[in-house]
């Protein structure tokens, strides 16, 4: 099953990236790549089976279910319910450590999915480094003071 | 239940970490607290199930079985089976990740056990920081590429064979009699550490506490001691700040110091100026250090402060006497001990007073019309830490780096509104733990005794065999200054 896996170290301490990424309808807040977000049916965003539709930027919809959410862990796992990447079974997890050395943190991000397989490598690519290692980057920027 | 974890990034790629790591039987050649490593019974050091057996540098055995191994991963488990260390039920994961983001490494060490009640911060410590966080700056400074560090002469080779010299080593818990000289060997340094001959090791209170087991930190047989100075026979790679026959002196964990040569972790060793002998730096180096960080950091003494020193006459007492005197400030030392009035005095001390006459904020209060104290030193701890809340001025500091006569037990915190005091509680492993700090503190520290600021009198100097001896003065107080031991 292709996966599509990065990772970074965030200039931020684990408890402040968590309270950043931990609404599962804040993604406009943080992400670049979106546009807007809203939970159906109004369920508040971090009751686990809830159900998030966005907008990107560039115009696709995509909706997401929220399968685990832990802030034990700082751990998020989605699957993605309809979107027009062509992917199925899609599994998302977001998970930060903390790093004790330098109070920063470690962020990872993995996606298991089933595609056409012509389309994996580019698919892995540009979940990798244009959705996951973005969403990083962003965060860095935003949580840099 | 004791959790412990710390992580940190690695600058290079998991494969260079994981290749380190990996020889689960060769973790003595890159880490500061592991002497030697074999792996019981002949099996292979990958093969899941076989019990490795460290030397540590401080004379200790542990036996840690391999629970788990796994290359995908780059990952593993184990437990201690056996140890000379109060550490029961222990299971530690070593697991690395890649940091996909500048090809980097992310290496989470994490562990729980049990250890005897009283001993849960001294392990954690010990475990956090002189396992993980030590092991984390030895690989570091061996698969990180050096950067712009300038590399040392490397035409001396540095002797292969192993230094021998003599331990003191205590054989129980019990009488200063426990001693007994054991020859020892020094191996030579790994990366980061430096093997030193030692020339005086310093003697502290802290260190009957370790004979008699009233604290467990170290087992025995083993080797007890935190403070020496000497010369470095030879330094091993990425060690930069030193160099063969140089003189250096040291005040820091892990416990070992008693013995005539040693091989240990570089970062806390400091360069010792020509002008101070050995028996004077391994008799000043850890009450100075002390008296640098509680006058210049944990409360900056001022001119014009009423600074109050309790026991003026003791270690540590006496060199915060004369120090914050020559900052200016107004000192009052506070002793129950008619005898060491004078000694206090002789200290720089402006006044002395007895707590047990009246009440310590009433004579404060008499001899600062009517003020308090701006900042008050005290490690007497219960029996004195109402009367020092009580003594110091309105927004004063009291700094508790004690507790001599017991621990101070639960305060409610909005007692001290009554006159806003601060409560500092130091720890002199957290303004001590790295190159930087340590060398701050110590150029301050010897620049104060080179300029005479600091008088430091070594009491008694004994010859090492005569530790059982060095031990009873201390213990019995028959010495106010300090008490040295000569290795041969």
């Amino acid at each position: 099953m292709p996966t599509a896996y990065a990772s970074a170290v965030i200039n931020a301490p684990a408890t402040r990236v968590w309270s950043t990424i931990r609404d599962f309808n804040a993604l406009p807040v943080w992400h670049p790549l979106i546009a807007d977000s809203r939970i159906e049916g109004g369920a508040p965003s971090d009751q686990v089976g809830c159900v998030r539709a966005f907008n990107l930027k560039d115009g696709g919809f995509i909706r997401e279910r929220l399968l685990a959410l832990s802030d034990y862990d700082y751990c998020c796992v989605y699957s993605i319910l309809e979107s027009p990447m062509g992917v199925e079974n899609y599994v998302a997890t977001l998970k930060l450590t903390p790093i004790t050395d330098g109070d920063r943190t470690f962020g990872e991000w993995t996606a298991e999915f089933e595609c056409d397989p012509a389309r994996t490598q580019a698919l892995v690519d540009q979940i990798s480094q244009g959705v996951f290692q973005t969403g990083f980057d962003a965060l860095n920027e935003r949580l840099r003071y | 239940m004791v959790r412990v974890m710390r992580s940190t990034v690695i600058d290079a790629p998991v494969s260079a970490v994981w290749d380190v790591l990996r020889d689960y039987n060769g973790h003595d050649r890159w880490h500061p607290a592991v002497s030697t490593s074999r792996v019981e019974n002949g099996l292979y050091a990958d093969q899941v199930g076989n019990v490795r057996n460290f030397l540590l540098t401080g004379g200790e055995r542990v036996r840690e079985q391999l629970l788990s191994f796994s290359d995908r991963d780059h990952s593993f488990r184990y437990r201690i089976v056996e140890a000379d260390v109060p550490l029961e039920n222990y299971v530690a994961e070593v697991s690395l990740r890649p940091v996909t983001d500048k090809n980097r490494t992310f290496w989470l060490w994490t562990s729980r056990f049990d250890t005897p009640p009283g001993l849960e911060q001294e392990m954690q410590q010990l475990v956090a920081e002189g396992v993980y966080e030590a092991g984390f700056e030895a690989v570091r400074s061996l698969v990180e590429s050096p950067g712009d560090v300038t590399t040392v002469d490397s035409t001396v080779e540095a002797p292969e064979e192993m230094e021998s010299g003599s331990a003191m080593v205590f054989t129980r818990y019990g009488e200063p009699e426990v001693f007994q000289m054991k020859p020892i060997s020094a191996p030579p340094p790994g990366t980061g550490q430096v093997r030193i001959r030692q020339r005086a090791i310093g003697i502290n209170f802290i260190d009957i506490y370790c004979r008699t087991g009233y604290f467990r930190f170290v087992e025995p047989p083993g080797i007890i001691g935190l403070e020496a100075a000497g010369e470095v026979i030879d330094v091993g790679d990425g060690v930069t700040h030193l160099v063969p026959g140089q003189r250096v002196a040291y005040a820091c964990l892990p416990f070992g110091a008693y013995t005539s040569v040693r091989t240990m972790d570089a970062a806390l060793v400091v360069p010792l100026p020509e002008s101070i002998d050995f028996a004077t730096a391994a008799s000043c180096l850890l009450k100075g250090i002390t008296a640098q960080f509680l006058l210049h950091q944990v409360h900056p003494v001022r001119a014009g402060d009423t600074v109050l020193v309790f026991a003026p006459a003791g270690g540590v007492g006496n060199l915060l006497c004369q120090w914050a005197r020559h900052l200016g400030a107004t000192v009052i030392g506070a002793t129950t001990s008619p005898e060491k009035v004078q000694t206090a005095l002789d200290a720089g001390a402006h006044h002395v007073i007895s707590p047990g006459l009246s009440s310590l904020a009433e004579q404060v209060r008499d001899l600062t019309g009517g003020q308090g104290a701006d900042v008050i030193y005290d490690a007497v701890g219960r029996d004195s830490f109402a009367q020092s809340v009580e003594a110091l001025a309105n927004c004063g500091h009291l700094v508790s780096y004690g507790q001599a006569s017991g621990d101070i037990g639960n305060w409610d915190i909005s007692s001290l509104a009554s006159n806003s005091a601060t409560v500092s509680r130091p720890n002199y492993v957290h303004y001590t733990d790295t190159h930087e700090k340590i060398s701050l503190i110590t150029s301050e520290l010897f620049d104060a005794i080179q300029r005479g600021i600091l008088k430091v009198k070594v009491q008694h100097q004994y010859r090492f065999e005569q530790v059982a001896q060095a031990h009873h003065a201390l213990q019995n107080r028959q010495t106010t200054g300090s008490i040295v031991l000569m290795p041969e």
